[in-house]
């Protein structure tokens, strides 16, 4: 199902070249990100076979179209994680934007407002949202982590004060508009995949391209890596922060236009706790926690990984809590195996990282 | 080195005396208010509800303390935390286990729990967000797993056991009498035992710590195993607090605890805080909750609120440490003759 999907990675497999040379003794970057990624093809070959051989439908053009329409804004998030992440930052407010941009979008809604001031509006909410982040990150020089599980509370406040306990159903009193909420029903027409899934390829190749095949991307990665020679060598730190913070809120409002539109409803509480899932989706494509190692491509195939077998399972008739087991499994297992050999390999100069810690950029 | 204790350690006590003793008037202040809008808030009961609705965050709050202190996060106390309240619940529907028992399984169960949490974390030297979050993942499927529809429902839970939920001594509920004796004790341990002093160090500084010859590995690991029980614990009295439980107990609990944590005055990066911190930070902001619901009689804003709190408190311990690191400097420059290095020691 995820040929798709998948495609895109491998066109962008090339260009890791635009990475900053690393310690001496290490292999060069782009083997080591191959092989995370090939680890990546095998385990999404392995989870396509299983879920093939265990569910008749699961080969099916529908499953392509559910799968998008289950995981496509949870991967889209994903996203603007990969940027941040890679830049040695977090962004744990994701899913309180989508939720909140959904109410906001809910609520203008539902007191009248035309559609697309409503979606500017809430667009313009990721926007602030996005830019309080950045603000408190950068210029006040705060921890990204608590800052945004500040964030993560406040905008899920936000949603919270807009609609109370309520859920608008928006088909009831005044039914959205046709062309916005049949993206949650039908394809793309001429193809199999939902509207989240494309919007995500599209986004995915973005933002693939900015990663690894222009200045701006190496620049992220050379933040990630060292904040401090990054600043000395030029490179405007605080500013690609800030502005990737930005990126983030409006990616994850739109994320929250599009559930809301999928849905054709909106609760102030609309995906809530997702922001660890989109965590662990980027964690699972081999971005490192710390900042400075990471490719999209990783991501896009951990996407499809976990929107495959998410799919297999809910065909097997397994429960959707219980199917976590495997995606923490997964994301257990893929930070085990390269440690192991990360002594005789090449992890092996890495004594002047904190070995078990947050990144400690803004540890003052 | 005692010329420099006495220099710096007085001031330095003053100001963490000073962040909780913040905390602490902050709640008070919060609690004035609302009793000054309702003057039920200060009822006995009212008092009660909102010691033990604090309770369970305190709790996993002091586990999370001695974790972060290290630099390393346990992500996973909310379903260690829904996982023993269930095991022990199923315990008593079908085994009849006696009540005391019932604690003792979830601490070691949260302890076996925080145990591989630890050992992964410290062996394999692996990041503990990633592992902690994919232990949150199979925990919480594993609980979802063993629950499959069969919830424990109150007459399935001994009444001795519930009882602890709401039993009070002197008006103070036993749960918070639980968490104050818990908090007591790990404050006094992080504050007086040398390993405790050592959790400092290696959130300070891993590599200084482990060239000072700090078994930082078992320090850490121990973390993780004192967080791993106490979430059991918390598991135990979630179960006597509510005498029901579903696979959604403790579901969003880890941020909730960090929050708190934060507002405590212990820094995300380790090497600062204290667990009195930590608690009030979660009595601080279940109090906000609380008086926000009997001011207003809705709790739509009090997550906004405590969003807000919580930035706030970030952006003070961030002006809080600049002016300790200044105030350090200065003590250094007056007095030129201690070696500089030792000087700099002990940042709190």
């Amino acid at each position: 199902m995820s040929s798709e999907i998948a495609q895109p990675a491998a066109d962008m497999q090339a260009p890791e070249r635009g990475q900053p040379p690393a310690a001496a003794s290490r292999p060069p970057w782009w083997q080591m990100a191959l092989r995370w990624e090939t680890g990546l093809v095998v385990v999404l070959i392995a989870s396509l076979l299983f879920g093939s051989s265990e569910s008749a439908t699961f080969t099916s053009p529908i499953t392509l179209f559910y799968a998008g329409i289950n995981i496509g804004y949870i991967a889209i998030m994903a996203l603007p994680m990969t940027l941040i992440v890679v830049t040695g930052e977090i962004d744990l407010s994701v899913a309180s934007m989508l939720g909140m941009s959904g109410a906001l979008l809910g609520y203008l809604w539902h007191h009248g407002w035309p559609i697309w001031p409503a979606i500017l509006l809430a667009l313009a909410a990721g926007v602030l949202g996005g830019a309080l982040n950045g603000f408190l990150v950068t210029r006040l020089g705060l921890p990204s982590i608590a800052v945004t599980i500040g964030t993560l509370t406040l905008f899920r406040g936000v949603a919270e004060i807009l609609l109370g306990s309520q859920t608008i159903p928006l088909a009831s009193d005044r039914p959205f508009p046709a062309w916005l909420t049949k993206i949650g029903v039908v394809p793309v027409s001429g193809t199999e995949l939902s509207y989240t899934t494309v919007i995500f390829i599209v986004l995915a190749i973005a933002c693939g391209i900015v990663l690894h095949a222009t200045p701006l991307g190496r620049a992220m990665f050379a933040t990630g890596l060292q904040p401090e020679a990054a600043r000395f060598a030029g490179i405007r730190v605080a500013r690609i922060k800030f502005w990737l913070y930005v990126f983030s809120g409006i990616v994850c409002a739109f994320a929250g236009i599009l559930l809301t539109a999928q849905n054709s409803s909106v609760s102030y509480n609309a995906g809530f706790g997702l922001e660890l899932n989109v965590v662990a989706i980027v964690l699972l494509g081999g971005v490192s926690i710390f900042g400075g190692r990471g490719t999209i491509p990783g991501v896009v195939l951990s996407v499809a990984i976990v929107g495959s077998l998410q799919m297999a399972l809910t065909q097997m008739n397994i429960d959707p809590n219980v199917q976590q087991i495997v995606i923490g499994g997964l994301l257990l297992i893929s930070v085990v195996i390269p440690s192991l050999g990360r002594v005789a390999r090449w992890l092996g100069p890495s004594g002047h990282k904190p070995q078990w810690a947050l990144p400690k950029r803004h540890r003052q | 080195m005692t010329a420099r204790a006495a220099l710096t350690a007085p001031r330095l006590a003053s100001i963490l005396r000073a962040r909780e003793a913040g905390t602490a008037a902050l709640v008070l202040v919060v609690f004035a208010a609302a009793t000054l809008k309702d003057h039920n808030f200060a009822d006995a009961s009212s008092v009660q509800q909102l010691l033990t609705g604090a309770s369970l965050i305190a709790l996993l709050g002091v586990g999370e303390t001695l974790v972060i202190v290290t630099r390393n996060v346990d992500l996973s106390v909310g379903s260690v935390l829904g996982l023993c309240a269930f095991v022990v619940g199923n315990l008593f529907r079908h085994q009849h286990i006696p009540v005391w028992s019932g604690f003792v399984i979830a601490v070691a169960l949260g302890a076996a729990i925080g145990a591989v949490n630890g050992l992964i974390t410290t062996v394999a030297r692996v990041p503990s967000l990633v592992v902690t979050l994919a232990m949150l993942y199979i925990i919480r499927g594993v609980d979802a797993k063993l629950v499959s529809g069969s919830i424990v429902v109150p007459s399935q839970v001994p009444s001795a056991f519930a009882a602890v939920g709401y039993r009070t001594v002197l008006g103070i509920p036993w749960l918070a009498i639980i968490v104050a004796v818990v908090v007591a004790a790990v404050a006094y341990a992080m504050r007086s035992f040398r390993s405790g002093r050592e959790l400092y160090a290696i959130g300070s500084n891993p590599e200084a710590a482990t060239l000072a010859g700090i078994p930082s590995g078992r320090r850490v690991f121990m973390a993780f195993v004192a967080s791993g029980a106490l979430a059991g614990l918390g598991g135990a009295l979630f179960l006597a607090l509510f005498a029901q439980v579903d696979n959604s107990a403790g579901i969003g609990y880890e941020l909730n605890v960090i929050a708190a944590v934060v507002v405590g005055g212990v820094a995300i990066f380790g090497g600062s805080g204290t667990v009195v911190g930590a608690a009030l930070g979660a009595l601080l902001l279940n109090t906000i909750q609380q008086a926000l619901v009997a001011v207003r009689s809705s709790s739509f804003w009090s997550e906004a609120i405590a969003g807000a709190l919580l930035l706030a408190a970030i952006a003070f311990d961030r002006w809080l440490a600049l002016r300790v690191a200044r105030g350090l400097r200065s003590a250094e420059g007056a007095h030129r003759d201690l070696p500089v290095a030792s000087a700099r020691g002990s940042s709190p």
